[in-house]
């Protein structure tokens, strides 16, 4: 038995502890963020909250009406003790749940396909669309233990710990880690994705307000961690070609054995920059062959592969020799094509990244069907 | 980058293997206070039971007993003791993530505070919350469907042993070498031999495979009982909820722990023979052992909830005087959710980047999952509707479950949309999100579990102050340690950082560490809740004589409180789904003669001698003491085969003995007749 009293101070007090929290969860950054690719994945937790909301909401209400009326000492509410069915109600029960998931189905659906982050963006913010003949700012980022190395393809610049991009401009980023799995997150940016090692993954977003902004792994990598921040400069075209010239002037090259040293493990490092890059570097890193002397991942699983792959892959007419494959060339990755490759490592390269366009949407360069 | 293995492995002594003397936390002040603490706290307790001469009454009627109420007992107690471990690894977050901002790097280095967190989630899942339901649907089970024991006896305290040592050896890793400091689900390449070279990974590993196995047995053994030892006229439509409950949790056990299993020895395999599986030189693969790791880990997820939903379904029914509402399509929404719980691992996981049709298929199966998980609280809620709503403890948490549980499952559908997983992965958000349901869901389900069923197992009802008190601590103090994390994770906030930048997020550690303290109140009350009604159990107040303390259901209030060793004199003859409430409404009479012997099973010393053997096999196993290995692998077989000769393995209790404690029984309910 209980007494309104007894029952309702202590939830009173919960519910006047967590009024003000929930109040703050308003006007944060993954509700509204600085990039149009992490706002609409804020738009979609409150659409999707609305709309669960709908039965949530009278669940929960019903919930304390019937634990309150029902009480053993209400005796003026009905009591039937054997009613245990009705196949109205279960008809109900069943089906509001399923039409919202249908609902939200359909949503889910469709925000995926549109928010791949494998997609090219298709629009700069809610009222812009992408230029049709505008490149994206092609970022290659390596996870390493504990600080990231981004490579700038196009620039023939890199950093650590400082991503710098204009605004309004799409980004396109390629991603691998050097040995342990990280995430790579700007939350004021876009949602976060894996940067797996001997893997490549690839995230497209867009930044609208000039900022700097907190970025860094959200997915445990060891004892550095915590300390394994940078900072994302978004600014105007004018700021980022001076952020260029400015790195560029600095003189300093990121060779491969530079690279061997920032690799070993370190907490805490310094914003560095790099005038130059080693050609094929992230190719080489996410193959596990940057050293002098690995065999690159992609050419042992070519060599694994055998005649059989011989008979599909594209060299099967001249070379059936599997032990010869390591050495073949092979299509260099798009981000290398610049860039005068050296040695045969770096040549056998290019990780797959396609995708299926899937659910129906076109991707967004291809205009015909826009 | 692969240097050659000999770099990685250190030096090995043909003797103690790689254990040395700096093993010992010689060198750590707190760590080695606890070691002192639990040092002399353990020689206490030996001297205790040396001093009131109960060793040989532990070993007969608990260690070695096959009966299945006393294994479910221990579990229990296991689960306890650990739970104040776990606990205390939360406190230690807590108090860790509320003072480290800024130039305050807090008290715990980093590698203390990952094994901490990482101790904290295998102890809750594996020590606690499992062997918080196991024990429940052991001690349960066979009394709800009117069984003597389980299927397999012996193989039940197998079972239990085998759990408890996978216990010890996680526990011996906070006093000698270190735990893993790699998070609960230990993912390689960071688990792997050149990230994680000591022996914190190895502990993990071997504590979860001598657990894992132990679940495993008790699954094969639950299922069978559920299957074969029903009582007559109990067909599956008539098994009581929780039985049903317990029926489709065993069937995840038995067909996800084999996965666990398997990716815990192919991880073996790659850390001792360098044999490549999850690294990236070589061929292997990561994502693979992400990928098999959560097939085992989101069944998981649903064994640990499923026997909660039973335990819900069994109290709002006895709470609200009325027969549960949609018992079929309670039933069907339990199978349900016991089949899609193999469709939706990928969910933990849409971040890898699998692709958009990939993640929007496994999207909408979890989604799904919500609508026969919906459909289960409406049941409930539907049970209480035209009732008579007693607020006994259980039904308490069984409510506060339901307003709970209700916003977990919101934030999990939340989770389970793709774009916004992509921001709330990996966050505080995901972290509130998994207690909401664990702890609003599992444990909230357990501690009504413990409250309605205590009086079956010892004789006398909890004391109602102090677990009201608890109740409201914990409900209060859950709120206010995970609402702050809610709100942290909508602010970007991620998971296991031992140390922020940002200090507008202290005041919102600062509250989630005050909740934690309300909780550990919580946890002080239902000590003292237990204390207090042993002490007062033999009171009016908390006695129960009548085996049916709560007006019940079901067979298991058809007995005595606490029940005989061979629970029914004679097998119940079932007619209805509540079975015990369909007799006392036709007014059943219970026999009072005709007693006949019951054949009962014996107990056997294998099972606790066998798992303390395999202690010494998995502390050489991650200690690289190759020879203690063999021997104690060879012990273990020794001791196999030689159980495998006992053929003393059952008796029968003699008639007069039966009917002396059922004689006992109908004077004790003639008596209260009477005073009533």
């Amino acid at each position: 038995m209980i007494r309104p009293p007894s029952l309702l101070r202590p939830a009173l007090a919960g519910l006047a502890l967590l009024a003000p929290a929930l109040l703050g969860g308003c006007s944060t950054v993954v509700l509204s963020p600085a990039g149009d690719v992490a706002q609409q994945q804020g738009d979609l937790i409150v659409i999707a909250t609305l709309l669960m909301l709908i039965i949530i909401v009278p669940v929960m209400a019903l919930i304390a009406i019937f634990a309150w009326r029902y009480r053993q000492t209400n005796t003026d509410a009905p009591y039937n003790p054997e009613w245990h069915h009705s196949t109205a109600l279960e008809l109900v029960i069943w089906a509001v749940p399923l039409l919202i998931i249908i609902c939200l189905g359909a949503v889910t659906w469709t925000s995926t396909h549109l928010l791949d982050p494998y997609r090219p963006i298709g629009r700069i913010d809610a009222t812009r669309q992408v230029a049709l003949n505008a490149k994206p700012l092609r970022v290659q980022v390596i996870a390493l233990d504990w600080k990231w190395l981004f490579i700038y393809p196009d620039y023939g610049i890199a950093t650590v710990n400082q991503l710098a991009a204009p605004v309004n401009q799409p980004i396109e980023f390629d991603l691998t880690s050097s040995d342990v799995m990280n995430a790579f997150y700007v939350p004021d940016l876009a949602g976060m994705i894996y940067a797996m090692p001997s893997m490549t993954t690839k995230l497209n977003a867009v930044a609208n307000k000039p900022g700097n902004y907190p970025g860094f792994s959200s997915n445990f990598s060891g004892d550095g961690f915590s300390y394994m921040k940078f900072r994302f400069l978004a600014g105007s075209q004018t700021d980022f070609d001076a952020w260029v010239a400015k790195i560029r002037a600095s003189g300093t090259m990121l060779d491969r054995a530079t690279y061997l040293k920032v690799a070993k493990p370190s907490m805490n490092h310094a914003p560095t920059f790099y005038a130059g890059v080693a050609p094929g570097l992230f190719n080489a890193a996410a193959n596990n062959c940057v050293a002098p002397g690995q065999v690159c991942m992609d050419a042992m699983m070519r060599a694994d592969a055998g005649p059989h792959h011989a008979e599909h892959g594209e060299g099967h007419a001249k070379n059936n020799d599997a032990m010869k494959m390591s050495a073949m060339p092979m299509p260099m990755a798009k981000s290398d094509a610049p860039a005068a490759v050296s040695d045969a490592t770096a040549k056998n390269s290019a990780q797959s990244t396609a995708r299926l366009a899937g659910a129906g949407l076109p991707m967004p360069g291809d205009r015909r069907t826009f | 980058m692969m240097p050659p293995m000999t770099d990685v492995h250190p030096v090995v002594s043909p003797l103690l293997g790689r254990l040395t003397l700096d093993a010992l936390p010689l060198h750590e002040l707190p760590v080695l206070l606890a070691f002192g603490g639990v040092t002399v706290g353990g020689i206490a307790l030996l001297a205790i039971i040396t001093y009131f001469k109960a060793w040989g009454w532990l070993w007969r009627d608990w260690f070695t007993s096959v009966d299945h109420k006393k294994i479910g007992i221990m579990y229990v107690i296991l689960a306890l003791v650990m739970f104040l471990r776990g606990f205390s690894d939360a406190l230690m977050m807590r108090a860790q993530q509320a003072m480290a901002f800024g130039d305050n790097a807090g008290y715990l280095p980093p590698d203390h505070y990952n094994q901490i967190f990482t101790a904290h989630g295998v102890i809750m899942i594996f020590f606690v919350a499992m062997p918080l339901v196991v024990g429940l649907m052991n001690f349960v089970v066979p009394l709800q469907i009117g069984a003597r024991d389980v299927s397999f006896p012996y193989l039940n305290n197998f079972s239990f042993w085998l759990t408890a040592s996978g216990a010890i050896i996680t526990m011996i890793s906070l006093f000698v070498g270190n735990y893993a400091r790699t998070g609960w689900l230990a993912m390689p390449p960071l688990s792997g031999m050149e990230a994680s070279p000591d022996v914190g990974v190895d502990y993990y590993i071997w504590g979860l495979q001598i657990a894992g196995l132990g679940t495993l047995l008790s699954g094969v053994n639950l299922l069978a009982t559920i299957v074969k030892m029903r009582a007559p006229g109990m067909t599956l439509f008539k098994m009581p909820i929780f039985v049903w409950t317990a029926l489709c949790t065993n069937t995840l056990i038995v067909a996800a722990f084999p996965v666990l299993t398997a990716v815990l020895a192919i991880l073996s395999l790659d850390r001792l023979l360098g044999m490549q599986f999850f690294t990236n030189g070589l061929g292997g693969n990561p994502m693979m052992y992400v990928n098999l790791i959560w097939i085992w880990g989101h069944p998981e997820v649903y064994i640990l909830i499923l026997p909660a939903f039973g335990i819900y379904s069994e109290v709002v029914a006895t709470f609200s005087r009325k027969r549960l509402f949609g018992y079929t399509s309670m039933v069907y929404a339990t199978i349900v959710i016991t089949i899609l719980a193999y469709l939706v691992w990928l969910h933990h996981f849409f971040t890898m980047g699998s692709g958009a049709s990939v993640n929007s298929f496994f999207a909408i199966t979890t989604m799904i999952i919500s609508i026969p998980t919906g459909a289960k609280i409406f049941n409930w809620l539907f049970t209480m509707y035209h009732g008579r709503i007693r607020y006994e403890l259980p039904m308490m948490w069984t409510v506060a479950f339901m307003l709970t549980f209700t916003i977990g499952g919101m934030t999990g559908v939340l989770l389970a949309v793709p774009p916004a997983d992509f921001v709330l992965h990996n966050s505080l958000f995901l972290v509130a999100h998994f207690h909401n349901v664990i702890i609003g869901g599992t444990l909230f389900g357990m501690f009504a579990g413990i409250n309605f069923w205590w009086p079956k197992a010892f004789g006398f009802k909890l004391d109602r102050v102090w677990g009201k008190r608890s109740f409201w601590l914990w409900v209060v103090g859950f709120w206010t340690a995970f609402a702050p994390l809610y709100v942290l994770g909508l602010m970007g906030v991620t998971r296991r950082l031992s140390h922020f930048d940002d200090a507008s997020y202290q005041p919102y550690f600062i509250v989630a560490a005050l909740g934690a303290g309300l909780i550990a109140m919580g946890i002080g009350c239902m000590f003292m809740q237990f204390y207090v009604s042993i002490r007062d159990r033999n009171t009016d107040r908390l006695r129960d004589v009548t085996g049916d303390p709560w007006d019940g259901r079901t067979l298991e209030w058809s007995t005595s409180s606490p029940p005989p060793d061979y629970n029914f004199a004679f097998a119940p003859i079932v007619y209805d789904n509540d079975a015990f409430w369909d007799m006392k409404t036709r007014g059943f009479e219970r026999p009072t003669t005709g007693f006949k012997a019951i054949h009962m099973p014996k107990n056997a010393a294998a099972g606790v001698i066998i798992g303390l053997i395999s202690v010494g096999f998995g502390f050489a196993m991650i200690w690289y003491i190759w020879w203690l290995a063999i021997v104690t692998l060879l012990a273990m077989l020794g001791v196999s085969i030689w159980h495998s000769f006992n053929y003393k393995r059952d008796f029968h209790i003699p008639v007069e003995d039966v009917i002396r404690i059922e004689d006992e029984r109908t004077r004790l309910l003639a008596a209260q007749k009477v005073v009533a």
